[in-house]
């Protein structure tokens, strides 16, 4: 017993040492979160804010004025005026505008005939569908919320109930809010999986796997020799990125530390296993990565709702996310981060996280003999 | 009876094979292998030795047959097998990002040693293989022969009862595989069994037993003498030759009665066919004071006889090409050659020329900087200082013109590992420019010239590596280019592969090609015109074979093998360096 202890600890020490010396394997574990947590945090966002609109105003009256102003107020726009359409168009159609609103020749005479709302054209542009919706619902609260301040002035009522809309969790609705947490779950899919399978086939390569297996080693004690030091480097890079968050980026961290270890432990522990499993059957580097890349990395980034939300797929899709670790990881880490310890959400994914663990560990203990073949 | 068979490895009727559909690795081997001696492995590439070795070590088991360590049987008693042996696969097994005593003490954790018993096996281990002063360096930055023997000692970490070592010289230079031999050979003792799994053939003479596989059969098992003893009478030397010693034996194998023959120092080594008079010293034109002297036998001979020859001695590549008239113009020209890395200078003012139909060695131990004087000279590194001619193109100035005219098999296998042989071929005749009929034409002479035929369809990554070699020659020279280049060409190849490469090298310096070479091999450093000794960087020692050997010679070595004259160089350079610093 002592024997399998010290084994055990000797191979756990060994792959610290060459972690620490292998430039890349920290390059993995520690700049590539902090690279994809700034791509995230700065780089990419699904918020509006400054799309380029134009504004052809073919009216030269007052009221074309006001709604002019209140369209350069709006925080959305970044907007660009005209007295025609055409120089507008030619923009939209070169990319450099996002939309186009177009205010009649009449729209300052309706108005002013007293409370029959005038006409306006919106134009967007629908190669980027997502744009396309913020540009068009933008514009038509811009032109309501003048429509109804002028009627306050004017010393109208408004009819009707009006919408009071308050958005929990993610006031700011800032769409990094979201994707951070998201992007944590990446890292440590990579770590979990892409390192672990790639350090596996590494041994294959170099043939260290051949001399360690002809000496009284377990297969059980070469498995916790990988597994503990890649857990240990994936909750350290999750740390990381967390702290980073939390100070650079300003997230809200609402949840405790503990359900936030139990969740990215557990999930960890899945996508060591997976990285394992896939180390039993690649036993050169390149194939280990083109493996835990199709199969670990690409699924949290595509199929973890992280950034394509999951509702939205189609059922076939919907049904595979299921087995996928990393959606439960990201539902967790949004809620901790965005709401807090709900532990009726929190504490069901984290089971699920250790049945698929459970279920890849057997699976690599079935594959794995101390065979070469 | 069973007293005999607990205390001996007992392989009984043995087969192995890769897959359901594949041949068989090995093929009904039966063999009893002794402890208290050396046991040399010995065969053709893809005969089987590996696989042997791995299931002895249990990590393969047997399709069919047993295998029986000391009374284990490898199926069912892995676990107590694996704490009595020692196995050093030929990658040697290192970590190379782990210092000297990191991997030591990893292998001694993984032992059982009790830090006592640590503390004994690792000053009995650093100072037998006089590693002690490297304790702290990476195993990654170990020059080659540093490596096996760090290998070794992982592997002697417990003093195992049964030790593996898998090719162990292989790329390593003579002193370090005469330093390998001599620390095994204090190793064993009358209950160790060691196994040497090699394709030098004087270390396999060394061994009290050998096993000979060919194809996955046991051809040969027994005292290496007796193998020896099928070829007595049948080997002569061809002394007092006057001519060039290549073209002697490229006429001598060309004798009916003569099966096999090599260029050995001075001489001619030839041996006959069964039953055959030796031909008359005049058909082989060795000149007018050349005879015939009987000499005893050697193990190669035997091992070339019951493997059915040599390769003859005519190069079907040579004849192909255009004869040459015979100018004798510098084809490749060194001078002043220096490369540093940082502070590092790898290579230092190397200067050498070599003309038309000659052929021009670089030997030296691992890491002295052959494998860089030979990147640079191909136009693949930049020389830091000085500067090389390729064919009459200087290799700063005209880079792609030099390298038009030269033909380079690199060290490291450098095909595309997942082409066929037959697309590997194709795309290099393309990247020379072949095209149409002509390629055609030369694909299908290289396939029949190297005898690629059965292999054509694989992936250049499962060929055994005799293929490999020829493959990787075939590329080399399909171009007919007039300076070919061969780092280490015929490294870990088996004997008969490398009679036929030598063929072809003799043949194609016939035709006027200009030949730079390395090699491991000392007796094929005598095919050399002339040999430059590369040490540390310098060339320390340059000229013709017979030169460099009377410079060596001294009053306790008259008459020094080219062997003992690389390393009595070597000594004397660093006595000489010793004393300056």
């Amino acid at each position: 017993m002592n024997g399998r202890l010290r084994r055990m600890v000797a191979l756990i020490v060994k792959e610290f040492v060459q972690i620490l010396r292998d430039p890349s394997s920290l390059l993995i574990a520690f700049v590539l979160p902090v690279i994809l947590l700034f791509l995230y945090g700065f780089g990419v966002s699904l918020d509006a804010r400054e799309i380029r609109m134009g504004v052809a105003v073919r009216d030269a009256g007052e009221e074309a004025a006001a709604l002019v102003a209140a369209f350069r107020a709006s925080p959305y726009f970044r907007t660009e005026v005209a007295r025609d359409t055409r120089p507008l168009e030619a923009e939209l159609l070169a990319g450099r505008l996002r939309g186009l609103v177009v205010i009649p020749q009449d729209f300052s005479r309706r108005m002013g005939k007293g409370v029959e709302p005038a006409d306006l054209q919106v134009v967007a542009d629908g190669s980027e569908t997502n744009t396309a919706n913020y540009v068009q619902n933008y514009a038509q609260g811009v032109a309501r919320a003048w429509w109804n301040q002028r009627l306050r002035e004017t010393g109208h009522e408004l009819g009707g109930p009006e919408l009071v809309t308050r958005i929990w969790f993610n006031p700011e609705l800032k769409s990094r809010n979201s994707l951070l947490p998201g992007a944590l779950a990446i890292i440590m899919a990579i770590i979990g999986t892409l390192l672990t399978a790639l350090v596996v086939a590494r041994e294959w390569e170099r043939g260290t796997m051949e001399a360690l297996m002809a000496t009284p080693v377990a297969i059980g004690e070469l498995v916790v020799g990988k597994l503990l030091p890649y857990f240990v480097l994936g909750m350290f890079a999750m740390l990381i990125s967390v702290a980073i968050s939390v100070t650079l980026f300003e997230l809200p961290f609402r949840g405790s530390f503990a359900a936030l270890l139990l969740s990215s432990g557990a999930f960890l522990l899945a996508a060591l296993g997976q990285g394992l499993l896939i180390s039993s059957a690649a036993k050169n580097q390149f194939l280990a990565a083109m493996a835990a890349l199709v199969t670990g990395f690409l699924p949290a980034f595509l199929l973890s709702g992280f950034i394509f939300e999951i509702a939205s797929m189609p059922p076939a899709v919907r049904a595979l996310t299921h087995i996928i670790p990393a959606r439960y990881l990201v539902t967790n880490l949004q809620t901790l981060f965005l709401v807090g310890d709900v532990w009726s959400l929190l504490l069901p994914n984290v089971g699920i996280l250790l049945l698929l663990a459970a279920v890849l560990f057997f699976l690599t203990a079935r594959k794995t003999v101390k065979r070469l073949r | 009876m069973k007293a005999m068979a607990d205390s001996s490895l007992v392989i009984e009727n043995l087969s192995y094979a890769y897959g359901k559909t594949l041949p068989l690795a090995l093929d009904g081997l039966s063999a009893t292998i002794r402890p208290g001696i050396v046991t040399g492995l010995v065969g053709p590439d893809g005969a089987g030795k590996t696989t042997l070795l791995r299931l002895l070590t249990a990590l393969l088991l047997p399709t069919a047959g047993s295998i029986r360590v000391f009374g284990l049987d490898t199926r069912d008693a892995a676990e107590p097998l694996h704490r009595i042996i020692g196995y050093m696969p030929q990658k040697f097994g290192l970590y190379d990002d782990l210092s000297v005593k990191q991997n030591l003490r990893l292998y001694a954790d993984m032992q059982g040693l009790s830090a006592p018993e640590r503390r004994l096996a690792f000053a009995r281990l650093l100072t037998f293989t006089g590693l002690e002063p490297f304790q702290e360096r990476l195993a990654g930055r170990l020059s080659g022969g540093m490596k096996q023997k760090l290998g070794l000692a992982c592997a002697l970490i417990r003093k195992p009862r049964l030790l593996l070592l898998d090719e162990p010289s292989v790329g390593v230079d003579p002193v370090s595989r005469r330093e390998l031999w001599r620390m095994v050979g204090e190793l064993v003792d009358a209950e160790t069994a060691v196994i040497w799994s090699t394709a030098y053939l004087d270390e396999a003479e060394k061994c009290r037993e050998v096993l000979l596989l060919d194809g996955g059969r046991l051809i040969f098992s027994g005292p290496p003498g007796t193998l020896t003893e099928r070829v007595a009478g049948r080997c002569f030397q061809v002394r007092g030759i006057s001519g060039n010693r290549r073209r002697v034996l490229a006429r001598a194998l060309q004798q009916p009665e003569v099966q096999d023959g090599i260029v050995q120092g001075r001489d001619v080594r030839i041996v006959l066919r069964s039953g055959q008079a030796p031909p008359a010293p005049m058909c082989l034109d060795a000149g007018e004071s050349s005879w015939l002297e009987p000499v005893a036998p050697r193990f190669e001979d035997a091992y070339v006889d019951v493997l059915g020859g040599g390769p003859g001695g005519i190069s079907a590549l040579a004849s192909a090409m255009a004869p040459w008239a015979g100018e004798r113009e510098v084809t490749v020209e060194a001078a002043g050659l220096t490369k540093r890395f940082g502070d590092f200078t790898a290579v230092s003012e190397i200067d050498f020329s070599i003309r038309r139909g000659e052929i021009f060695g670089l030997l030296g131990p691992n890491g002295a900087g052959k494998s860089t004087i030979f990147k640079m000279l191909c136009g693949l590194l930049r020389p830091s200082a000085g500067s090389g001619r390729v064919g009459g193109f200087d290799l700063r100035s005209s880079p792609s013109q030099a390298r038009s005219c030269l033909g380079y098999m690199a060290q490291k296998f450098s095909l595309y590992s997942d082409l066929s042989t037959r697309q590997n071929l194709e795309f290099f005749s393309g990247i020379y420019g072949l095209s149409g009929a002509r390629r055609k034409e030369t694909v299908a002479r290289m396939i029949d010239i190297f005898g690629l035929r059965p292999q054509l369809q694989a992936s250049a990554k499962d060929l055994p590596l005799g293929f490999k070699q020829r493959l990787a020659l075939a590329c080399a020279v399909m171009h007919e280019p007039a300076v070919l280049f061969l780092d280490e060409p015929t490294s870990g190849v088996d004997p008969l592969t490398r009679r036929e490469f030598w063929t072809h090298i003799n043949g194609l310096v016939e035709r006027g090609v200009t030949v730079l070479v390395t090699t491991h091999f000392m007796d094929e450093a005598e095919y050399c015109d002339r040999i430059g000794l590369i040490y540390r960087g310098r060339m320390i020692a340059s000229g013709p074979p017979d030169e460099l050997k009377i410079q060596a010679a001294s009053a306790a070595l008259p008459d020094p093998t080219l062997e003992e004259t690389f390393i009595a160089l070597l000594r004397q350079w660093d006595e000489g360096e010793g004393a300056k610093a």
